[in-house]
């Protein structure tokens, strides 16, 4: 600044003080029409999409399930792993259990299992039953089903459930409405038969059965009951599984050829090499209870007890266990049900060495890797299945047409193909661009269009946005168990009712049998057999 | 001189057009940006992501500091404190993704980077125009300074 300058400064304001004061306040103006201008084309680009695309804009709230009316009494039948689980999306968890999140959420703020717990709708139910095999387990439910007020150790606890030996005399107790099954896959059918033949509603796991044979009877029984029945496949609560099925509906990505869909991890949990409770013997486990359905009856073997999953006589491998989840979120979106024929094959390749503690005494016989092709001649594709139980490498769900393709997890994007026919001339004309994405949809935006951008992206894919939902973290699990309790209440039926189990059930038994046997299976739709 | 004012019009242009496509975006909330935090501060940004309330005030901040500095440095008015407030908060960016060994963020980037990253130039460079006051010859802040 010369000193001429400031010479000429002062009180009085000359033109030079005012054009150098205001000299860069044209760029503020240039700034907003640039802004505009930007805006609009993004604007303009964006509309011509959506009305190409078509996709509503509504996003399903998040809504609380109704659960006036009467209380639902439930029994738990098995309180392992998933028993577990379910009861604590039900609402109920041990003191003990309650305790450790309490703590966990002291020393570290950011972990809000102990919040979104207390937090989960109260579906105005009771469980009065417990029935576990084990002494420990069903000494855990029996705490659990106590802590109505879901406090940590010491708080207070409410009316004691009764624990039954067996399930059949708590499905004869008058005192019980409705149960949860959590029991391994060999006694899933003939509770769900006896469960329905008494008159007492059902949620269970999946595997449907352990068997082909088995998928026919409880269907039957369940039907001619007239009970509520809802199996245990939460992803069809998963939000972006409707907005998928709209996105299909609406043609987006055309004529679907191929699906493919996997499942991958690598621990020995993962691989269902579960940890063998201490406490565990003859004493505390009614073993011969649990072998009642085995053909050949095995002698007690903590191993098996535990890691049942690992044995054909008790578990269904990867086809009933883990192909099903993905079977049954394709069949919600697409509907295609029962493939005509499945080829499968596979191996214990990874779980096989002792030393590295593998496996106690028995090697296991499901494949820990595990791969599928379900036909679908009717519908002109093919659904296409890998597993590794010793590779993290995920692949997600796949949908593929000829006009484009969607990547489906808890977000879900569609891609036009470079050589679609519906998007030829958009592609020509610029508007669709075949290496971004013509459509987003992450769950919990607060306004859904086609464009999201590259970074809201990136974190979505990596789970680091939305995992709220309506501003609250929600357990698709407690979703599924408060729709089975809300259709109990209503008469109707959920989501993943008998039929939609029966579909999953026989497609999970013709990949079990098509390796079995190493063979080809196929499904006569008319007389409902396997040939 | 003029050199430095194109610097700080510069800076200023790039700041508030990154909080105007915040402010126009309903959906924008730093909660991912913060979630991605990596290094020394981490602890810090995860605790402010997952506090509800302090989130919405961290998005506040950020948006409304974006647009009130850039615009402050291109015009010229409350320059120092703009410039000085700019650098205050590039160095949040800067420590919340610091380019250090071993990290990786999910947030794309342009670039490679070794410890120095855009974001520490840009507050390095800020300070180059904190201390040289352009504005008190070419800005508003002429009429406030001069008057005396």
């Amino acid at each position: 600044m010369s000193d001429k300058e400031k010479s000429t400064s002062g009180n009085k304001m000359n033109r030079r003080d005012v054009i150098k004061g205001l000299a860069t306040v044209p760029v503020l103006g240039a700034m907003a029409y640039g802004t505009w201008r930007k805006t609009r084309q993004d604007h303009i680009r964006s509309h011509k999409l959506a009305k190409e695309l078509n996709m509503s804009a509504e996003e399903k709230e998040y809504t609380s399930f109704k659960h006036d009316g009467n209380t639902i009494r439930i029994g738990i039948i098995g309180f392992g792993i998933r028993g577990s689980q379910l009861m604590k999306a039900a609402g109920f968890a041990p003191p003990k259990t309650v305790q450790e999140w309490k703590d966990d959420a002291v020393k570290d703020s950011s972990n809000k299992r102990y919040s979104d717990f207390l937090k989960q709708d109260d579906l105005n139910i009771q469980v009065t039953g417990i029935c576990d095999l084990f002494d420990v387990h069903a000494e855990g439910a029996l705490a659990a089903a106590a802590n109505i007020d879901k406090e940590g150790t010491g708080g207070n606890m409410g009316t004691a459930a009764k624990r039954y030996r067996t399930y059949q005399e708590m499905l004869a107790s008058d005192d019980i409405d409705a149960v949860i099954i959590a029991t391994p896959d060999h006694w899933h059918a003939q509770m769900t038969i006896d469960a329905a033949k008494a008159g007492k509603h059902v949620y269970a796991e999946k595997g449907f059965t352990l068997t082909m044979d088995e998928t026919y009877v409880v269907r039957d029984a369940v039907k001619s009951s007239g009970i509520v029945y809802q199996l245990g496949h939460q992803g069809r609560q998963t939000e972006s599984y409707i907005k998928a099925k709209e996105a299909i509906d609406k043609k987006l990505i055309g004529k679907i050829n191929l699906i493919e869909v996997c499942t991958n991890r690598n621990s020995p949990n993962g691989a269902w090499v579960y940890d063998i409770h201490p406490d565990a013997n003859e004493q505390t486990v009614d073993w011969a209870q649990f072998e009642e359905p085995c053909e050949v009856k095995h002698p007690w073997s903590p191993e098996r007890f535990f890691r049942w999953r690992c044995w054909w006589d008790y578990g269904t491998g990867l086809s009933g266990d883990l192909l099903t989840h993905e079977f049954d979120a394709i069949n919600q979106i697409l509907g295609m049900g029962i493939p005509t024929s499945a080829s499968a094959s596979g191996g214990v390749y990874f779980y096989k060495d002792k030393q590295k503690g593998h496996y106690v005494n028995e090697i296991r016989e499901v494949p820990d890797v595990w791969n599928a092709v379900l036909e679908y001649p009717d519908l002109d594709f093919s659904l296409l299945y890998s597993a590794s139980l010793a590779s993290n490498h995920n692949r997600g769900k796949t949908i593929m047409g000829h006009d484009g393709s969607m990547e489906l997890g808890n977000s879900l994007t569609v891609y036009a193909d470079r050589q679609s026919t519906r998007y030829k001339e958009k592609i020509e004309s610029g508007l669709i661009d075949p290496e971004l994405p013509i459509y987003t949809y992450i769950p919990g935006r607060k306004n859904v269009d086609s464009v999201a951008t590259a970074t809201e992206q990136y974190f979505a894919a990596r789970g680091l946005l939305y995992t709220y939902r309506g501003g609250r973290r929600v357990d698709t699990t407690h979703l599924h168990i408060a729709e089975w309790i809300q259709s109990i209440r209503e008469g109707t039926q959920p989501s993943c009712n008998i039929d939609q189990a029966f579909e999953e059930g026989v497609a999970a038994a013709m990949g079990i049998k098509a390796q079995t046997e190493n063979r080809t299976i196929f499904w006569d739709k008319d007389t409902e057999q396997i040939v | 001189m003029w050199s430095l004012v194109i610097l700080r019009i510069a800076i200023g242009w790039h700041l508030l057009y990154e909080g105007i496509v915040k402010l126009l975006n309903p959906n924008w909330s730093s909660l991912g940006y913060l979630m991605d935090s990596k290094g020394l501060f981490e602890g810090l940004f995860h605790a402010m992501a997952g506090n509800a309330t302090v989130l919405n005030v961290m998005d506040f901040i950020n948006m409304w500091g974006l647009i009130l500095i850039g615009a402050g440095l291109i015009v010229g008015l409350f320059t120092r404190v703009a410039a000085i407030s700019g650098i205050i908060l590039l160095a949040f960016y800067y420590l919340s993704h610091p380019a250090i060994i071993g990290v990786s963020y999910a947030m794309p980037t342009e670039g490679s980077y070794l410890w120095v990253n855009k974001n520490l130039v840009e507050l390095l460079t800020l300070w180059v125009v904190v201390l040289f006051p352009t504005w008190k010859s070419i800005g508003l802040d002429r009429f406030l300074f001069n008057k005396k």
